[in-house]
């Protein structure tokens, strides 16, 4: 869309190269997919500089005897797919509420309560699965969308504020998960169930990559040939207009609310497939705020309206990307939030407008200063 | 209560309206505290008839009581700041850090703490307002840097040996004509600690400066339309700003405060306090969308929130999943109010 509104009359052919090459530069940094490309981008030059192993891909023999592909870009794909499941979800919410929801990582812990209460059946440490895995699946699925759908209730059709609506099932929904176990810790012992979250025999990539993968061509279909993206933007734009024109808007609120409930129980399902038991206080614990970073580091806007659902799916990439540099170089796992939040900041303060302004006019100043060196 | 709901309908007739709403709002939040405690009183009888049950909930709450106002003055504004609580931690890890092993004395901590919350205050405020980033992803970054740093100024938690400190710590002040007689038949004086003063004295500054100052009627002002707000002459930008240094100023107070009352460091200090901070502002009337809130309420707030837990914890059902229940429970009743109180404004208003 940026690109045709962008489109500059045809010129004529005796442009420089370098000049299109500049104005194509420009187009590009004018899209906001950039933010996330160009953060991207810093982080691999960076590694590649400190240590080019970091992109090294071994062939590995796995525990269970067969080859599986091993390397720190296979952990990233591996380990944000979660994080990239709920960034989809948490971009409709933000665009379609204004706000976002907070308890998503609480919703992981209710779902994958869920799943270990279905798969174990009152026996906590049973050694056959007590109801096959899709069952499991779907009922995962059902009882997170019903608690999102309660979130999607209170700020629609009762007008609260998203975070503070939301903010109810943050604080009691970890309590809820462990009541559904009756705090136990059930484990599960049958390797099927882990193939969700590790490998299937035979296979050299992890499933998690394959599922988060699924998730991504289902929401850009849905996007492509729906009216869903479209809805979701104008009900942040205007909802007045829309509901001018015929549409419902709390209906739509409420539908990308139900949408985040089916993608927290879908991460909450891969979380206990790699994990096979569950720590109700620990479990995805702060991966609310990473959703939120990575819908923020997308250069969508956290007050609504327009989005990029493939910007803040490649944020979830750029922060687990971060992540694991920041292991690389031996940093503890406690003190990684500060790392974090220098590098967070200085990517909001250059995607603001205000300093994004002053940039471009500095580069403007500079810019006829080189053609005039050009002309001489 | 049924003729002081009257007038405020009276007053909203006449167009005072955020005022009226803040006061509406306060007025339930006292009410159910009132009723709450004396509910308790009834029927839990003895622990909660003493003076020294209500001393204890301020002595525990002081330090979140000043958080809490700073994050109420910032959501008055209608900006949020999530740093409050791991800024608490960081400031009682430094402070600890600075008395037991850099021998350093008391006076230079507290002026430590307060540097370091003006710090975040300032770097803040000011990315908020003058380059305009949306408040929610710059305090995420500052809640995400305290925490980082805290455990790189050091990792473990442990207690404060310093002398001087903990003279201060221990410092009681009697309340007199409050004390009760033990099972000992032994007279034990009722007690607050030196951070109950401190908060005391937050509150009510605050208060003031919301009611009758010039600056803390522009923080109503921005909250309630920016726009509007710029059209009557009031610096926006500043006035963002101001609002986040004083919550940044707070917060380095409170994480003092808190550590005078707990005496440790620790990278797990007053963790989640970002989001008691909110729920308590909410049950004091603060709206989170800006312009409508107030002092005294989040004051109640916070009481509120911790008699709460007093309760479950005297019911017998210590376990923290019910209080967290219940508290939850609590923020769901008091959205509805709100909401109510909102949808009845704009039917009058069409």
């Amino acid at each position: 869309m940026a690109a045709t509104k962008n489109k500059t009359p045809a010129k004529a052919p005796s442009e420089s190269l370098a000049r299109r090459t500049g104005s194509m530069l420009s187009r590009l940094v004018h899209r906001q997919i950039f933010i996330p490309i160009a953060a991207l981008l810093v982080l691999v030059v960076f590694n590649l500089i400190a240590d080019p192993s970091f992109f090294a891909i071994k062939l590995e023999q796995s525990s269970a005897g067969y080859p599986v592909l091993s390397g720190n870009l296979i952990t990233i794909l591996d380990n944000a797919s979660e994080l990239a499941i709920l960034a989809i979800g948490m971009t409709l919410v933000t665009a379609a509420s204004g706000g976002q929801d907070i308890s998503v990582g609480a919703m992981i812990a209710i779902a994958g309560s869920v799943v270990l209460r279905v798969l174990c059946g009152t026996d906590s440490q049973s050694a056959a699965l007590q109801a096959p895995i899709i069952v499991v699946f779907l009922a995962c699925c059902a009882v997170s969308m019903l608690f999102d759908a309660f979130n999607g209730t209170l700020v629609a059709y009762f007008k609260i504020q998203p975070m503070v609506a939301t903010l109810i099932l943050f604080t009691a929904g970890r309590s809820i998960a462990a009541w559904i176990n009756n705090n136990e810790l059930p484990n599960v012992s049958d390797p099927t169930f882990g193939y969700f979250g590790n490998f299937i025999p035979g296979v050299a990539l992890p499933t998690p990559v394959f599922i988060a993968a699924t998730c991504m061509i289902l929401i850009a279909l849905a996007l492509k040939f729906t009216n869903l993206g479209l809805y979701t933007q104008a009900v942040g734009i205007n909802p007045n207009s829309l509901r001018l024109n015929g549409m419902d808007p709390q209906r739509i609120k409420f539908l990308t609310y139900v949408i985040l409930g089916l993608c927290a129980a879908v991460a909450g399902f891969i979380k206990i497939s790699r994990l096979s038991t569950i720590n109700y206080s620990v479990l995805a614990k702060d991966i609310e705020m990473d959703a939120i970073l990575a819908v923020a580091l997308g250069g969508n806007s956290l007050s609504g309206g327009k989005f990029n659902m493939a910007s803040s799916i490649l944020g979830a990439y750029v922060i687990q990307f971060l992540t694991m540099t920041l292991f690389k170089f031996n940093v503890a796992s406690s003190a990684l939030p500060a790392y974090k939040a220098v590098v967070v900041i200085v990517l909001v303060v250059l995607s603001a407008p205000v300093v994004r302004e002053k940039l471009s006019a500095l580069w403007k100043r500079l810019k006829p200063a080189k053609t005039a060196k050009e002309a001489n | 209560m049924l003729q002081r709901k009257q007038t405020s309908e009276l007053e909203r007739r006449s167009g005072r309206t955020a005022m009226t709403d803040t006061n509406l709002l306060l007025i339930i939040t006292i009410a159910v505290f009132v009723v709450m405690y004396a509910g308790a009183v009834i029927f839990l009888g003895a622990g909660f008839l003493k003076p020294q049950t209500f001393f204890n909930i301020l002595n525990e709450n002081a330090a979140l009581i000043i958080l809490f106002c700073g994050m109420s003055l910032v959501m008055i504004t209608g900006g949020i700041d999530i740093s409050v609580g791991t800024v608490t931690a960081l400031v009682c890890m430094v402070c600890a850090v600075h008395l037991d092993y850099q021998g350093g004395n008391v006076f230079t901590a507290l002026l430590l703490a307060l540097g370091i919350g003006l710090a975040f205050g300032l770097v803040q405020g000011f990315l908020v307002a003058y380059l305009d980033i949306q408040p929610f992803i710059v305090t995420l970054g500052g809640m995400f840097f305290a925490k980082g740093m805290t455990t790189i100024v050091n990792a473990t938690q442990f207690n404060v040996q310093n002398e001087s400190f903990q003279a201060l710590k221990e410092t009681r002040l009697y309340v007199p004509g409050m004390g009760s007689v033990n099972k000992l038949g032994v007279y034990v004086p009722a007690y607050v600690e030196i951070g109950v003063v401190v908060a005391l004295a937050v509150v009510v500054v605050l208060f003031c400066l919301l009611r009758w100052i010039r600056l803390g009627r522009g923080f109503y002002a921005v909250g309630g339309s920016r726009q509007s707000a710029n059209m009557l002459g009031v610096n926006v930008r500043r006035t963002r700003f101001l609002a986040h240094l004083l919550c940044g100023l707070l917060a380095g107070t409170g994480g003092f405060v808190y550590f005078m009352h707990v005496g440790s460091g620790s990278p797990s200090h007053a963790s989640g306090a970002e989001m008691n901070a909110i729920a308590s502002s909410i049950i004091g009337g603060t709206m989170l969308s800006g312009g409508v809130g107030n002092i005294a309420g989040t004051f109640f707030g916070v009481l509120s929130l911790s008699t709460i837990k007093n309760i479950v914890s005297s019911l017998g059902l210590d376990e923290a999943w019910w209080t967290n229940i219940t508290v939850a429970a609590m923020i769901c009743l008091f959205l509805l109010i709100q909401s109510i109180v909102l949808s009845r404004k704009n039917k009058s208003k069409a």
